[in-house]
């Protein structure tokens, strides 16, 4: 690949497309936002294509015949089908819209797991799952006395290839895992652990949540069988995600939940199904949202996922390296090679909700907490860490005074 | 930096004068935030008139939250159990002389809630102890 430069003045292009940038926080505090991996910024064109949608085409979609129902019904698929072309899946229909991308996991679980699953079969997991990737398939677990078990995770918090070799060797059915983890920012060899699981016999999950918006997936050079993204996290809106399956797959599922769409005739005491992605998809959708995670893709796909990636990579190597000047940091996660625009870190002698407030008087926006993923903090005996993430609008400048604000935190502290 | 970290939280932060626990108590209760993962435990000593003569607290969390545990228990020792439970959320903010926001606001009654769990005797501190 091509070494991608990254300029100053596509930067400021990129921050312009995105009217939050522009506020203050508090007075002469301007908001330096670097809490992307929670939820993403959103540009103008986003913002337009909703309000668009509602100003002109607002209607139900499906059924309806008359203009503004075939407007919104066009702009719905149409969505579904730029969606579809970002992660490459073979059609459309591959695209099932999901709130989000853990009410994506849980439909897997309800609809391929109560289906293909019994008691005494194994899922794999792993210690980095954020707890959509972990609570749905202990709820199965707990309902249908299936296993889990779990690839750890490394001393240099990589993916334990040798330790997921071995639990193969168990026979599981589903290898779901993290893409990227959200904390650590570990970016795991899915290729690799989609080929191995398929030689084992095991289908195969990916949570894309942080990988989609951050790395450009491809889904069929992966082989996966599902994946589940959520728009907000890239450039989109709340309230919509997605679940990508391969048709086969989606095909021997079972529906999720039933109601209008996803039905082809009902009568009093019977129904039968309708075809993918519909029969996943009862009720009126998240319309305006689906137009504007298509318009998010768009967005991404004019500025590049490779440029993208290249940007964070630069930013957050700026980030390991500034960071380690300050005393008593540290910082949980791999090499920038194999991590995404994540860094977590603590500070001895502050709490990290201390931290994140401290920062937020200077306009600062990092989280503080265990980011959804309890048993991964449990793992190094952590309550909390303070997390700074990345995106294509942060700049070098915005991590300088994330810098200069951790300093100020520990002269306080100190 | 933060008008909320007013020198006397940062103080109680650092320099706790309640720290630790007591062995052996009459009242020992503890609870922890799920959402931070803050945790304190809170022993008292209490005489035969049902004063506070000894209180400690011990656990981990931020500084608001550690330090409103340290000026609770100042200010509940010689107080008697009936006054502990009409402590409410306003004595908190007042003890630490700032306002705020429901995130926050968590953290400054976690040292309250367990307080008054103890002194009722319950299984479990709830969030109706500290309002009003």
């Amino acid at each position: 690949m091509q070494p991608i430069a990254i300029t100053k003045s596509e930067i400021e292009k990129i921050r312009k497309d995105f009217p939050i940038l522009e506020r203050e926080v508090h007075p002469g505090k301007k908001l330096v936002y670097l809490d992307s991996t929670a939820s993403a910024q959103k540009p103008e064109a986003v913002i337009r294509a909703m309000d668009e949608y509602y100003r002109r085409s607002n209607a139900n979609i499906h059924r309806g015949v008359h203009t503004l129902a075939e407007e919104a019904t066009a702009l719905y698929e149409n969505a579904r089908s730029r969606i579809a072309a970002f992660i490459n899946a073979a059609s459309p229909e591959e695209i099932v819209y999901t709130r989000n991308a853990t009410e994506a996991i849980n439909l897997v679980a309800y609809s391929w797991g109560r289906k293909f699953l019994q008691a005494g079969d194994l899922i794999l997991l792993t210690e980095m799952e954020h707890h959509s990737n972990l609570v749905p398939w202990q709820i199965l677990a707990a309902e249908r006395g299936v296993r889990l078990e779990f690839v750890p995770v490394t001393d240099g918090f990589l993916f334990d290839m040798d330790a997921y070799r071995a639990l193969l060797e168990q026979g599981p059915k589903l290898v779901a895992f993290t893409h990227m983890s959200n904390v650590l920012g570990t970016i795991t060899p899915a290729k690799e652990i989609v080929r191995l699981a398929h030689a084992a016999g095991a289908i195969t999950l990916i949570d894309g949540a942080q990988s989609v918006p951050h790395l450009g997936v491809d889904v069929r050079d992966l082989d996966v069988d599902l994946m589940a993204f959520s728009a907000h996290k890239m450039c989109g809106p709340t309230g919509v995600g997605a679940l990508y399956g391969k048709r086969a797959v989606l095909e021997a599922m079972a529906p999720f939940m039933g109601g209008g769409d996803m039905i082809k005739k009902v009568t009093l005491r019977s129904f039968t199904v309708n075809d993918i992605p519909y029969k996943f998809e009862a009720g009126t959708p998240a319309i305006a949202e689906a137009v504007g995670f298509g318009a998010a893709v768009e967005y991404l796909n004019g500025v590049g996922m490779p440029w993208i990636r290249a940007h964070e990579q630069h930013i957050t190597a700026y980030a390991l390296d500034r960071l380690s000047e300050l005393p008593g940091v540290a910082v949980f996660g791999p090499d920038v090679q194999h991590k995404g625009g994540v860094v977590a870190f603590t500070m001895q002698g502050v709490h990290p909700h201390d931290i994140a407030q401290l920062l937020d008087s200077d306009g600062i926006a990092v989280r503080a907490g265990h980011h959804c993923a309890m048993p991964l903090h449990q793992k190094y005996n952590l309550p909390a860490t303070t997390r700074a993430s990345f995106y294509l609008y942060n700049t070098t400048e915005e991590v300088d005074q994330l810098v200069t604000s951790l300093h100020k935190v520990y002269k306080l502290f100190g | 930096m933060d008008d909320l970290y007013r020198e006397i939280i940062i103080e109680r932060y650092k320099s706790p004068q309640y720290r630790g626990q007591l062995d052996p108590h009459d009242i020992s209760f503890e609870d922890e935030n799920p959402l931070c993962g803050d945790h304190i435990r809170i022993d008292l000593r209490v005489d035969e008139q049902g004063r506070v003569t000894e209180a400690a607290f011990s656990g981990h969390g931020c500084a608001i939250s550690q330090a409103s545990a340290d000026l609770l228990l100042e200010s509940v020792i010689g107080k008697h159990i009936d006054e502990i439970k009409q402590l409410n959320k306003q004595d908190i903010l007042d003890l630490l002389g700032i306002d705020l926001g429901p995130v926050r606001l968590k953290c400054a009654l976690l040292s309250l809630k367990v307080l008054k769990a103890g002194v009722y005797g319950l299984g479990e501190a709830s969030d109706a102890l500290v309002e009003g």
